[in-house]
């Protein structure tokens, strides 16, 4: 936005970029360790059952098998795989090895072996006898009385109801809904049902742990959260905090899913069983059996709006499970009415959840955090309500949609597991972006067109039809009054700088956005920032990749650390160059001076002197955190064409307008957006991880879980609209999970104006096109 | 196990590795440390593991090291000889088609035996070329674009050699074969 910015706000390659376009050995696995062992989980083949007797004795024997560890052998330490700041605001309720096996795939021993083929071999010699336990599949019936309960342990904490399987529960009002809905003119009200969605990062879960030689563990993994692991595994093998060391290479992508402390634990602890390095690696199968998944709700909405379209009451029922382990379980329902409803202005709200243990998958972090599961139910009658009221539902939206200057209450009353605080509106793009983004898709002309086409082309009974949608959504910029983040540099002789920081760039450009704030605020090139993030020995704290809070927050602490070197800088040019220092300003790799007199000295010039003459380390730290979390706003428009005959849903255009603050990076930003709605698509229309009757996984493939391909991809437009957020380093907002929250009702909604069929279910089939169209012909 | 030898041509240098009959290639050059073929599912379904076995981009998890004797490999090592980037390297920096670069190797991979044989490919053509290889990041759109960019960079320099319309025929009859 400001032009003169010479590196924020640029295209600038990735500093990992090379590196990765060639190649080079960054990723977990990119290692040889001499004499690395492979460890192996056995996985459960009951969704709920104890283990009655387990003998080892036979995959002990086995030649080349170095470990083998069941729940007899390891501490018994109540926890949550959630990588959350201290105190986690998610049950402790997950052991590292337990006797009761409560979903397909828990964790029944683990073997370390000389290798793979061993260890695989190991888990056959496994000799276990189950007690096999009543099992809960379907979220309906987790609550009823006299159903199986999977938590009956006594020594779990912070579970909400685990007699009847409750593992959190959340209400809240603001008014009165109920007065609200008395003086509706229009109330609409549905049940709406989300699927088990997977990351599907293309790197799976690895891990390799080791002894180092001061008998300290090592933990080299593919992580968001480099900080809260090492403090859980920590706990988990009662280790001082001290003695464990976590390392973030570079991530093959985690959506969420590696916001979980999914390996480390069983990793770690078979390092310290055998003193030997050991590597765990999911296979593509084991990710869908245990890693995480997207939690599945059922959503009962209801909206009371007056004729003009003024929306007087709304209120959100959830009923969600967490699968087997209550990871994430109040936080990510709790965005659910945090982050969904507040979009629309109305003095009165409700937002309640239930969020349930079933024997099934453990749901966890996913991009959106309960917010695409929230905005496809409210959405859906957002444009329900405009076609009943006769109103343009772009205008329904910007009639009702929360403004600059608004006070969210909501969002105080539904913090991270307990009472946040209010949502300041300081900068809003919404209604530009729904000016934008109209356009992009010729909006007006289309609804038109396409309406008048579906009424004239029954004639002709074309089996085609076209239509066009719109969803809006909102997110967040860091947890308020929770995230943190610390950032360290260094100036090198050569006018360099480390920039050092715990953040954990997961293939987010995370690394060079940082590296882009610190050298726009130092003057210099971008090519002068070294990067090493994500490791808890040589990296200061960063709560870690979540809650799109690592621009904000880890920016805001680059920008604070480099404004303390800036002036460092500036105090030892003002001595060289004999000058105020208030006369001095930092370009182009240079300090100079601001008046006519045109002096200057490099940073190398600058470096040298301070090393080897003053002899003092120019070097600052910084931590920063926010009292709010400014939302990003963003508009989703999506174009299709339904067959009529197969059913076939064909997504022709989606457009995404995003107000994100200020772009640091536009090329990378608009990467970030294009990526989630890759995943919204495949959200909307063909990802499902389905659960056989046993609470197996059926489809734990590529071949049988459908992510669209680049053949599968509609056009995609993305505008960026840039507003200045005050909280933000440079203006920036957030940008990495906003875009994912919408494109699935955008596609619903323009569904309904293709065919007039409404969709209540995720994802959205064929086959549920020709039953919807087959019911509308019956009616 | 009873190991065997095999001799293949890896990105030019010709190398003696032993193995075991059942190694899959994926094994092998990750064990010869070429950590630029990715494991992303060990099915043939994800793409990561793609190198160019005689020009053809192949999932080194389907094949066995054993089936490799004899060919010429590429793998993304081999891709940018003396640190000078190809103009689809090139191309995926300036597009932002990389992110958490994961998958890029074999999308590079793919995309070059394309232009080796298609220099001018449409958007459709370079759709189909990376339809085997799985990417969750990006949504593809600048990885196609960097694809497309790097087909005219190369045109441009005439690297391609193939700028007449003959030429370009004969890549497509290459291509079908």
């Amino acid at each position: 936005m400001n032009s003169s910015r010479s590196v924020v706000g640029k295209n600038l390659h990735k500093v990992d970029g090379y590196k990765l376009v060639t190649g080079r050995p960054a990723f977990t696995d990119d290692i040889h360790i001499p004499g690395m062992l492979y460890g192996k989980i056995l996985p459960s083949p009951h969704a709920h059952a104890r283990i009655k007797h387990i003998d080892t004795s036979r995959a002990k024997n086995l030649p080349g098998v170095r470990a083998v560890l069941t729940y007899k052998d390891v501490p018994r330490v109540p926890h949550t795989t959630a990588g959350q700041s201290w105190p986690e605001p998610s049950p402790y309720d997950t052991y590292l090895l337990d006797s009761k096996m409560r979903l397909v795939g828990d964790r029944v021993a683990a073997v370390a072996a000389e290798s793979r083929a061993i260890a695989d071999e190991a888990l056959r010699l496994i000799e276990v006898e189950y007690e096999i336990l009543p099992s809960i599949l379907e979220i309906e019936v987790a609550m009823l009385e006299g159903a199986p309960v999977i938590h009956d342990e006594p020594d779990s904490t912070g579970i909400h109801d685990a007699r009847h399987n409750v593992a959190g529960h959340i209400l809240k009002e603001i008014g009165n809904v109920e007065e609200g809905f008395r003086e509706s003119d229009l109330v609409i009200e549905h049940e709406y049902r989300t699927q088990r969605q997977q990351h599907c990062a293309i790197e799976p879960h690895v891990t390799i742990s080791w002894l180092d030689s001061d008998d300290r563990l090592v933990i080299r993994t593919s992580t968001q959260v480099p900080y809260h692991t090492r403090r859980q595994v920590a706990m988990i093998l009662q280790l001082p905090v001290g003695r464990v060391h976590v390392i973030k290479p570079r991530i093959g992508g985690g959506f969420g899913g590696k916001q979980e402390m999914v390996l480390e634990d069983i990793c770690g602890a078979l390092a310290l069983a055998t003193r030997r390095p050991v590597k765990i690696e999911y296979t593509r199968e084991e990710e869908f059996y245990m890693a995480r998944s997207r939690h599945p709700q059922i959503l009962t909405i209801k909206m009371g709006f007056k004729r003009d379209g003024t929306l007087v009451a709304n209120k959100m029922s959830v009923l969600a499970t967490t699968g087997a382990y209550g990871s994430h379980a109040n936080t990510v329902q709790g965005n659910t009415g945090s982050k969904v409803l507040p979009i629309y202005r109305t003095p009165n709200m409700r937002f309640e959840c239930n969020v349930v243990y079933t024997n099934t998958p453990v749901a966890g972090a996913f991009r959106g955090y309960g917010c695409p599961q929230g905005y496809f139910a409210q959405e859906s009658v957002m444009d329900e309500a405009a076609h009943k009221l006769g109103i343009d539902p772009v205008e329904l939206r910007k009639k009702n949609m929360i403004r600059l200057g608004d006070i969210d209450a909501l969002s105080a009353e539904l913090g991270e597991g307990k009472k946040g605080l209010p949502r300041h509106i300081r900068s809003c793009g919404l209604p530009e972006c729904l000016d934008r983004g109209a356009a992009a898709i010729d909006w007006v002309r289309k609804r038109k067109e396409y309406s008048e086409a579906a009424l004239s082309s029954r004639r002709h009974d074309s089996h085609l039809r076209r239509g066009v949608g719109v969803a809006c959504s909102m997110q967040g910029s860091g947890i308020a009054g929770v995230d943190w983040a610390a950032a360290s540099l260094k100036l090198n002789e050569d006018g360099s700088f480390n920039l050092q920081v715990g953040a954990a760039d997961l293939g987010t450009g995370a690394d060079t956005v940082l590296a882009q704030i610190g050298a726009e605020t130092l003057g210099v090139t971008l090519d002068k920032m070294i990067v090493y993030s994500g490791d808890t020995d040589f990296t200061p704290f960063d709560v870690g990749a979540y809650a799109s809070s690592t621009t904000i927050i880890s920016g805001g602490a680059v920008k604070k650390a480099a404004e303390k070197v800036r002036a460092e800088i500036l105090r030892i040019a003002s001595k060289m160059l004999e000058t105020p220092a208030d006369n001095l300003t930092c370009r182009d790799n240079m300090v100079v001076t601001k008046c006519e007199c045109k002096k200057s000295v490099s940073m190398t010039d600058l470096a040298y002197y301070a090393m080897y003459k003053e002899k003092v380390q120019v070097m600052e730290n910084a931590s920063h955190w926010n009292t709010d979390s400014p939302p990003p706003f963003c508009a989703q428009f999506a174009e299709v064409e339904v067959d009529r005959e197969t059913g076939l849903i064909r997504v022709l255009h989606l457009v995404t307008a995003v107000d994100l603050g200020v772009a640091i990076n536009p090329m990378q930003a608009e990467g970030q957006s294009e990526g989630a709605v890759a995943q919204s698509l495949g959200y909307g229309l063909t990802e499902e991880m389905v659960l056989d009757e046993f609470g197996r996984v059926i489809n734990p493939s590529f071949l049988d879980y459908k992510m669209l391909g680049p053949k599968d991809m509609p056009k995609l437009t993305t505008i960026l609209v840039e507003t200045e957020e005050p909280l933000g380093p440079y203006g920036a907002k957030s940008i990495s999970e906003i875009p994912i929250n919408a494109p699935a009702p955008a596609v619903a909604n323009a569904v309904f104006h293709a065919i007039g069929v409404r969709f209540h279910r995720l994802p959205i089939r064929p086959e549920d096109v020709l039953l919807g169209l087959r019911e509308k012909r019956a009616c | 196990m009873v190991d065997m030898l095999i001799m293949v041509t890896i990105n030019g240098e010709a190398k003696r590795f032993s193995i075991a009959p059942g190694d899959l290639l994926l094994d092998v050059l990750r064990r010869e440390a070429y950590f630029g073929v990715k494991r992303g599912c060990e099915t043939g379904e994800c793409g990561a593991c793609t190198v160019l076995v005689n020009g053809k981009p192949i999932n080194s998890c389907l094949m066995f090291g054993a089936q490799a004797e004899g060919t010429e490999i590429l793998t993304i090592e081999g891709v940018a000889p003396d640190g000078k980037l190809d103009p689809i390297q090139t191309a995926f920096l300036d597009h932002g088609a990389v992110q958490c670069g994961f998958c890029t190797p074999g999308m590079i991979l793919s995309a070059r035996a394309l232009l080796a044989g298609r220099p001018d490919p449409t958007e459709a053509e370079v759709r189909e070329a990376l339809a085997g290889n799985f990417c969750r990041c990006t949504g593809y759109l600048k990885p196609v674009e960097a694809v497309l960019a790097a087909a005219q960079a190369n045109r441009e320099a005439g690297l391609s050699g193939a700028r007449t319309k003959s030429g370009r025929s004969r890549g497509q009859a290459r291509k079908r074969q």
